[in-house]
């Protein structure tokens, strides 16, 4: 079966499941390499980010995700591996010398974008959690990459941790404006303020 | 038939001037008028395009139609009332079960089942399926707005389309009356959405008495009593071309005044749910799919209680003959 058909087909279908409404608010989809990073509630959130980029931005951008969730069963292999191109890292064993940054820098390569979750783990306080140091070691690697920041709002009741049906509620999918690594920026520094950028998101949908 | 294409007529009539007034780039008109009346217009394609396709592809297409307009309505309310993780067992057969089932059953027009299914078997499980999710916080409070939620979106929106399972009496030449549900449908959505406009047109008068200003500063007593009137006309002087035409020219216009009643009722309710949520409606949640809510309030509210009323009045007119 033609790859991109079936990935357009379950972007839509992805769409019309969670009812999700994309902003982009001072920033614009764009096919440069970039790094995705999001609040992290659910196991549909890398499908819902990856759903709501325009078909040519999205065909770039590979979520990394948990290994042990992601190779259970044909179904979620196959999705994982042809579809959304995702980028498995082994929760369990961390090894020295092949760390997780280095294995996603090998894999982006010049080329394609990720879509990261900065928490390490589903949240279920609603609250965002403190940033691992994951995305500070990357952009030290990689001071090119353009970091979004983006909020997910309303996952944690379409899918909550633990359920395995999801409740067809609304979501809605905030991109905020680019930020970077400042050079010499101290690590704690740096994780606080991506972390301030998704909160702003929050906010700003609090409000309304 | 020829109904039908009128009201095309004016829909794109309605289209148009839309398409005019918004390539204006600095009219006298204030743009959030415009774009509410915009959305209005574009519901009333959908409408129009259940109603035509109960004439050309039978029942079934009409009440799936009106199902996913159920279904959307739900997820507007639920998205918008706070629940708790314990509530989402409960919520997702009230999605996946009992909204498919209720549209089911108006198709097969068994009404001992469809009138009974939520309010007795759906309300009852749902507290039930909470309790035993273990969490007791605000027990009734959560139980209510599920319920609350299904009755208004699913239960009263069904009956719409339940409409189309009445039988007419017999035509005048002893011939079953068969497109008789659809002329019920066509008069109650026709007479519904003329009520909610003529409400609206008539509280821009400059002098307002606004009803309930806690809740809705545009509903006034001049909008609800002129809407109210100029609909009740107008099915008055149409009642021959009203599914009603075998009786009084009274029965119509009653039916158009309980329709534009209930439709204001419908209104002011959603709008209590909407102002304790502090929201101005529920479209703002979901930007570009405009709130189906905001849009089916009336119908709501007015398809329970004119199907009821019309099945008294078949059985009426049945007992008569």
């Amino acid at each position: 079966m033609d790859t991109n058909l079936v990935r357009n087909f379950l972007a839509l279908l992805a769409r019309f499941l969670s009812g999700a409404s994309v902003r982009w608010i001072d920033s614009q989809p764009d096919t440069c390499q970039r790094v995705y990073f999001a609040n992290h509630t659910s196991h549909l959130d890398p499908i819902i980010i990856w759903s709501a980029l325009p078909p040519r931005v999205r065909m770039l951008a590979r979520p990394v995700a948990a290994k042990d969730y992601w190779t259970k069963g044909p179904v979620r292999r196959y999705l994982a591996n042809r579809l959304f191109g995702a980028i498995l890292i082994d929760r369990k064993e961390i090894k020295v010398h092949q760390s997780p940054v280095d294995l996603i820098i090998r894999e982006i390569g010049h080329h394609y974008s990720l879509i990261i979750f900065p928490e390490g783990g589903r949240q279920t306080s609603g609250e965002i959690g403190e940033f691992k140091s994951g995305l500070y070691y990357l952009c030290k690697k990689r001071p090119d990459l353009e970091l979004i920041p983006v909020h997910i709002d309303n996952m944690n009741r379409i899918l909550p941790r633990g359920e395995v049906l999801p409740v067809p509620m609304l979501s809605c999918v905030t991109f905020g404006p680019p930020l970077w690594l400042e050079v010499g920026e101290p690590k704690t520094r740096f994780l606080a303020r991506a972390r301030e950028a998704v909160r702003n998101l929050k906010e700003i949908r609090d409000e309304e | 038939m020829s109904l039908i294409g009128a009201v095309l007529v004016l829909l794109g009539a309605a289209e148009v001037i839309v398409w005019a007034l918004r390539r204006r780039p600095a009219g006298g008109i204030d743009p959030a008028i415009l774009e509410t009346f915009r959305l209005r217009v574009h519901f009333w394609w959908i409408l129009l395009a259940a109603l035509a396709a109960a004439f050309l592809l039978g029942h079934v297409v009409t009440v799936v139609l009106f199902g996913l307009i159920s279904f959307w309505a739900l997820r507007e309310f639920i998205t918008l009332t706070p629940t708790r993780p314990g509530d989402h067992r409960a919520l997702f057969w009230v999605f996946f079960l009992f909204t498919p089932l209720q549209f089911v059953l108006v198709g097969t027009g068994y009404y001992e089942m469809y009138s009974i299914v939520i309010p007795v078997y759906a309300f009852l499980f749902i507290p039930a399926r909470i309790a035993l999710a273990g969490d007791y916080k605000r027990f009734l409070e959560r139980t209510a707005k599920i319920q609350v939620g299904l009755l208004i979106c699913v239960y009263c929106l069904s009956y719409a389309p339940a409409l189309l399972t009445l039988k007419l009496p017999p035509l005048a030449n002893g011939e079953p009356d068969t497109g008789g549900g659809v002329q019920l449908l066509l008069f109650f959505v026709l007479i519904a959405q003329l009520s909610d406009a003529l409400q609206y047109a008539w509280s821009q008068l400059p002098n307002k008495h606004v009803i309930v200003p806690a809740i809705n500063t545009t509903r006034t007593w001049e909008g609800l009593l002129g809407g109210t009137v100029s609909v009740t006309l107008i099915a008055a002087g149409l009642w021959w071309a009203t599914p009603f035409h075998g009786s009084n020219w009274w029965m119509a216009a009653a039916m158009a005044a309980v329709i534009s009643l209930m439709g204001f009722a419908g209104g002011i309710t959603m709008s209590a749910i909407k102002r304790d949520r502090g929201v101005r409606d529920f479209g703002t949640l979901v930007e570009g799919h405009g709130g189906v809510l905001d849009r089916v309030d009336s119908l709501c509210f007015a398809a329970p209680v004119f199907f009821h009323c019309t099945r008294w009045w078949l059985l009426w007119q049945l007992a008569k003959n």
